[in-house]
């Protein structure tokens, strides 16, 4: 017994000595050495500290963990972990969980106004951003999730229906509502465009050319300087009005009309209820694309492409009306950030808005529309906390600058989630129709789509 | 005509850093069928190791002989990158070996965000920039201002570059070919459960794989940093993609077909702008990187797959 | 063109040349330098069960993507026909025009090589399942059967427009959807298991599912892709049940392949032999049962899959005789009489004299150190080798002297022309020929 102790901790020594040494290896050129900009060129500049707290760091918790997680002298946990079986047993948002989020959702704006008056209009505006990416999510899904066509590019749609908005107000003054369906539509019409040459790739070329064709959009979007502005982009776009009335400051503006006292806040509620509405309305047109013959017809294309052939599915049809359809979602949500933020460039549709979108979709898990919920605000939610780390200056010194690590962080949460949980937070798939009795399926058997 | 010939020089040297980049890619792809989406940004590491190696040896050592010089960098460079390669392929994607395929996909978007973001907290995220190492060339026709002729010159950093990405081609290829390594590469490639069966080491042998395509992105990260002479924390992106578009198109899985579209990629990019517009290249690029997964997806040199039912 | 081949028992057409719902005629495949399958034909009759059956790599599955337009064949045409008789005129006019399929007077013919493979299903009316069952795995039973019928449903969902709107017509067609789904369920036996994912069956409820799937679509051809493959003798019984009732019930015609003799001849009515891409037999189950040709492509299997198949070793007994089975290694049921055997054996070797090319010389029998093994050649077994035997022939370095006309007349005498070549017996004789007097030195 006392061996098998000492073999243990000899083993958790030197598996922790080895991964200190292989950071020693990889900072060395990063965190022990600096390459600075000075006068006449480059000067290198020496940290050795930092390295060094480093390698000690890694050590340390490299083995606590071997210790007391990887080689603990417990039995191995066989059957589903305590969180695979929260997943297994999270609600969809069909039953009352739904209802109960919905009624939350609509609640929270005057909650926040009332109990956190100081800061509601940070409070709100992050709700606004994290349900245009639950939309964004949810638009997403149905390509990926459902039809099991891996998308890399979704952020051109977004793009389209951003600047659809943002040039037609500018050249032809529409307004917010006006130019909504349109921005739709369009997104939808360009989802068909881009989809109809590449849907018969599979997987990975799939996604690599759905990138290519996201960044073509922005390149161009960058580079047409006369009809879209280049790298300024388009500004002035107008806000949306609640049946004609502005949110503005006096009369005939919605607060003087209603009799209520001036306030700036009215603006982002009013945001924030759009928004909720798209969201919900995405919400329920997906739901119920997923009972009709279409949305399965998108899953068994998931699961199975050359069965549904031999169905008669034509299935070049199945895979554009998601294109289109996840696309249409997409433009909905960029003219809604058009008019939130009032302006646009090329900046705002950069690769990494598509990662963060797949991402949230596949940490939430694939197909399920309660996890988009979920990973959207964690990871949106976090990543704002994150810029409001102010205080850890005390900690790290003046020159720390939280916002700095927000994306690393970002990209190293993606990296463990998904080590961790490589399925996504909701493991099951919801039947769509039943004959007697609701069943989950577990994840294990639900297909991820062509070539996966 | 003249300008013609530069360009080709131009295209050929840009082509070979695509395609030092792209058999990272290739080999990958080859043998565990993913995209690692991380490559371009382990290309971007591999730049940054090579400057500051080439300012501790020039600054700190007091080391004066360039071709010494460029050598240890080069070795040094190429011996990091390595590690940075095993480690990300360690961490990110053997753990998701045998889970479906969006999972590495992801974990690698992750990678490639995490290394840029790392490699801009530490390092800054202003452009590093190096002044020209290796002046002088080969001039191949002198100008002539009556006729209108330009100077077309080789230079030498072009020579070098040409020169290291054939010799390097060559080795590895062997090694593919040859060695009992390349052997084991070769049938975890055609069949990974069989290959383990018959005991090929799979996870070592894909260990070598990324160790080989990182030490080949470090040379090209090198030869970048030489050649443009600025790099920052986000090269890795569009030269990761294009290098990828190289793979594909050449057929991905095959080494010459890597080096042979990276040649083609940069040829096309060198030609656009300088017919075209500087300004569209990228979009040439991924417009090129469409048309050939749509009508020619097995690339060049690559075997044609054959839907089973 | 048509085709048109004689059931040897009685002088007349036989249904499948009468009544054809499906015509291969001169189909051939190609991939790359690979010839597949080689100017193949038959007919499939209308409310038949028809088998084809062949060793592995026969192309039979090959066939069977053709004709549901998953491979674009090379050659020759696919005629598929809604209601009775062969419809010529309607054949040939939809052959000379640009388009897929006509209407005609009797029905409808299509020309399945000129149809994408969805429009197959949906249009002629031909399902199919697969080899390697490919279930939606992921989704419910009810949920499979509803996708099979999506063509209908999408149609009366007003192409999804109705349908969100929740139209009373989907509703009512949905409804009976489901109907049609519970009625399959039923029928396959799996409706206690209508709310469970495709996936977690078991492999013999699968197969049944992947049919269930098919009659969804209402075919009037079903392609059936080793059906019984794996499946235990009850469960065998009653795919064959199943069979029978979907030709009875519902006047679907189908075609299927099968390794299973079993299956094949308890429920076959017309049976296609394929070896190597050719035909080599169509007809009766009795007849094919008896023709020489496919016994002799069955006994061209290696040994141990004929031991591995107990349906083809007792073929191969019935056909060879006992005394050369057992030396094979093959178990021999013991109510066969040496009566029976001889008269099988008889049957078994055509005449020797009306071979094309020359037949080869022989020696009265083995030289000194006793006869070579010709099994260990690829491609004879020890049927062949007794043939072989009959005419002098003993040794390795025999073979390997053989010259062109020799070897046809001996590939037609073992009657499967062509693959003496193709299997380079003679080639595999030199290198034996050569190890063995390499061995004597």
């Amino acid at each position: 017994m006392a061996t098998a102790t000492d073999n243990r901790i000899a083993d958790s020594v030197r598996d922790a000595f080895i991964a200190a040494l292989l950071v020693g290896v990889l900072g060395f050129f990063f965190l022990a050495l600096r390459t600075e900009i000075a006068p006449g060129g480059l000067a290198l500049s020496t940290r050795w500290g930092l390295w060094f707290s480093a390698i000690a760091i890694v050590f340390v918790i490299r083995l606590a963990l071997n210790l007391f997680l990887f080689k603990a002298n417990r039995p191995v946990r066989t059957g589903p972990s305590t969180f695979a079986k929260i997943g297994a047993s999270l609600p969809d948002l069909s039953g009352w969980t739904g209802t109960i989020m919905l009624v939350v959702a609509i609640a929270l704006p005057f909650l926040v106004t009332t109990f956190l008056p100081a800061q509601q209009r940070q409070f709100i505006d992050l709700m606004i951003l994290i349900l245009t990416y639950v939309m964004l999510g949810w638009g997403l899904n149905i390509v990926v999730g459902l039809a099991g066509l891996l998308d890399l590019g979704f952020v051109a749609f977004y793009a389209i229906g951003a600047y659809s908005f943002a040039l037609l107000a500018h050249y032809f003054d529409f307004s917010f509502w006006m130019a909504l369906p349109v921005a739709g539509i369009l997104a939808a019409f360009w989802g068909m465009i881009l989809g109809f040459p590449v849907l018969r790739l599979r997987g990975d070329y799939l996604a690599i050319v759905t990138l290519a064709f996201g960044e073509i959009i922005r390149v161009v979007l960058l580079n047409w300087y006369d009809f879209t502005g280049g790298p300024n982009g388009i500004s002035g776009i107008p806000k949306p009005t609640f049946f004609g009335l502005d949110f503005g400051r006096g009369e005939g503006n919605f607060a003087a009309v209603f009799g209520m006292p001036y306030s700036t806040i009215h603006r982002f509620i009013y945001l924030y209820f759009i928004i909720l509405l798209l969201a919900v309305i995405t919400y329920f047109v997906t739901n119920r694309l997923r009972r009709l013959p279409i949305g399965r017809a998108w899953e068994a294309l998931r699961e199975d492409e050359i069965a549904c052939r031999s169905l008669g599915i034509n299935t070049t049809n199945t895979k554009l009306t998601a294109f289109a359809i996840g696309a249409m979602f997409g433009g909905f949500a960029g003219a809604f950030f058009a008019t939130r933020q009032g302006f646009v460039s090329p900046e705002s549709f950069t690769f990494i808005e598509s990662a963060i979108i797949l991402a949230i979709v596949v940490l939430g898990g694939l197909g399920s529309q309660f996890g988009v919920v979920v990973a959207s605000t964690v990871m949106i939610g976090g990543m704002e906390i994150l810029r409001n780390l102010g205080f850890l200056k005390g900690a790290f010194g003046p020159d720390f600058d939280p916002v700095q690590y927000r994306m690393l962080i970002f990209g190293l949460a993606m990296v463990l989630i998904m080590v961790w949980k490589p399925r996504g937070l909701v493991t099951t798939r919801e039947p769509t129709a039943v004959l007697k009795e609701k069943k989950k399926i577990g994840a294990d058997l639900v297909a991820q789509g062509e070539g996966h | 005509m003249e300008y013609f010939v530069q360009q080709l020089i131009n295209g050929l040297t840009l082509g070979s850093i695509y395609g030092l980049i792209a058999i990272g890619y290739t080999m990958v792809y080859g043998i565990i069928g993913m995209i690692n989406f991380a490559h371009g940004d382990i290309f971007m590491i591999g730049s940054f190791i090579a400057l500051t190696m080439f300012l501790v040896l020039t600054s700190v050592l007091g080391f004066t002989f360039l071709p010494v010089v460029l050598l240890i960098v080069l070795i040094v460079a190429m011996l990091f990158t390595s590690a940075w390669g095993w480690t990300v392929e360690r961490l990110a994607y053997r753990p998701l070996r045998g889970s479906f395929r969006l999972a590495p996909l992801i974990t690698a978007i992750g990678m490639s965000i995490l290394l840029q973001n790392f490699v801009r907290v530490t390092q800054g995220a202003r452009v590093k920039p190096l002044p020209p190492q290796i002046q002088g060339g080969i001039t191949l026709f002198e100008g002539n201002a009556e006729t209108g002729a330009i100077v077309v010159q080789l230079s030498y950093m072009q020579l070098i570059i040409i020169v290291t990405t054939v010799v390097l081609m060559t080795i590895f290829s062997l090694i593919i070919a040859k060695t009992p390594l390349g052997r084991s590469q070769r049938a975890c490639e055609q069949d990974r459960r069989m290959a383990a069966l018959l005991g090929v080491n799979v996870d070592r042998t894909i260990s070598l794989t990324f160790l080989m395509g990182a030490a080949l992105a470090a040379v090209a990260g090198l030869m970048f940093l030489l050649l443009y002479g600025v790099i920052d924390f986000y090269i890795g992106f569009l030269a990761g993609i294009k290098a990828f578009t190289a793979a594909v198109l050449g057929g991905i899985g095959s080494l010459p077909g890597a080096m042979l579209g990276g040649l083609l990629i940069g040829l096309i990019e060198v030609f656009w702008s300088g017919y075209f517009t500087v300004e569209y290249k990228d979009v040439a690029a991924f417009s090129i990187l469409a048309i050939v997964l749509i009508f020619l997806p097995s690339g060049l040199l690559g075997r044609p797959e054959v839907e089973k039912v | 063109m048509s085709v048109i081949s004689q059931d040897i028992t009685n002088g007349e057409l036989a249904n499948w040349d009468r009544d054809p719902v499906l015509s291969v005629e001169h189909l051939t495949m190609r991939f790359g330098g690979l010839v597949a399958i080689d100017d193949l034909s038959f007919n499939v009759g209308r409310g038949d069960i028809t088998a084809l059956i062949g060793p592995n790599g026969a192309g039979k599955t090959t066939v069977f993507n053709c004709v549901t337009g998953f491979y674009k064949p090379t050659e020759g045409r696919i005629v598929m026909r809604h209601g009775p008789g062969r419809q010529q005129e309607a054949v040939d006019a939809v052959t000379a025009g640009d388009g897929a399929w006509a209407r005609s007077a009797e029905g409808a013919v299509f020309l399945l090589e000129r149809m994408p493979d969805f429009e197959i299903s949906r249009h002629a009316k031909v399902a199919r399942t697969f080899q390697n069952i490919r279930l939606f795995g992921g989704m419910t039973l009810l949920e499979n059967l509803l996708v099979a019928q999506h063509n209908k449903l999408m149609a009366a969902s007003g192409f999804t427009v109705g349908g969100i709107f929740g139209i009373p017509r989907f509703r009512r067609e949905e409804k009976e959807a489901v109907e049609k789904a519970v009625y399959w369920l039923e029928r396959t036996k799996l409706i206690d298991r209508a709310d469970d994912p495709a996936g977690d069956l078991p492999y013999g409820d699968q197969r049944r599912l992947e049919i269930a799937r098919a009659m969804c679509t209402e075919p009037h051809l079903l392609c059936l892709d080793e059906p019984a493959a794996g499946l235990n003798p009850r469960e065998s019984a009653e795919l064959n049940e199943l069979l029978q009732f979907i030709r009875r019930e519902h006047n679907t015609s189908i075609l299927l392949i099968e390794h299973d003799m079993g299956v094949v001849m308890e429920i076959s009515d017309h049976v296609i032999v394929l070896d190597y891409g050719v035909k080599i037999s169509d007809g009766s189950a009795e007849f094919v049962r008896t023709d020489p040709r496919v016994i002799a492509a069955y006994l061209g299997v290696e040994d141990e899959e004929i031991e591995d198949k107990p349906e083809i070793a007792s073929l191969v007994v019935e056909a060879l005789g006992e005394e050369a089975a057992e030396e094979a290694g093959i178990d021999v049921p013991t109510d066969v009489t040496p009566e029976d055997v001889a008269a099988l054996a008889e049957t078994a070797s055509p005449e020797q004299a009306a071979h094309p090319g020359r037949r080869p010389g022989g020696i009265e029998g083995p030289r000194e150190g006793g006869s070579d093994k010709l099994t260990i050649i690829q491609g004879i077994g020890p049927v062949n080798e007794r043939k072989l035997n009959e005419l002098g022939i003993w040794h390795f370095d025999q073979i390997a002297a053989w010259t062109p006309e020799e070897i046809e007349w001996v590939g037609s005498y073992l009657a499967f022309p062509g693959r003496i070549e193709r299997e380079n017996w003679v080639g595999q004789a030199q290198e034996l020929a050569r190890k063995k007097s390499g061995a004597g030195e």
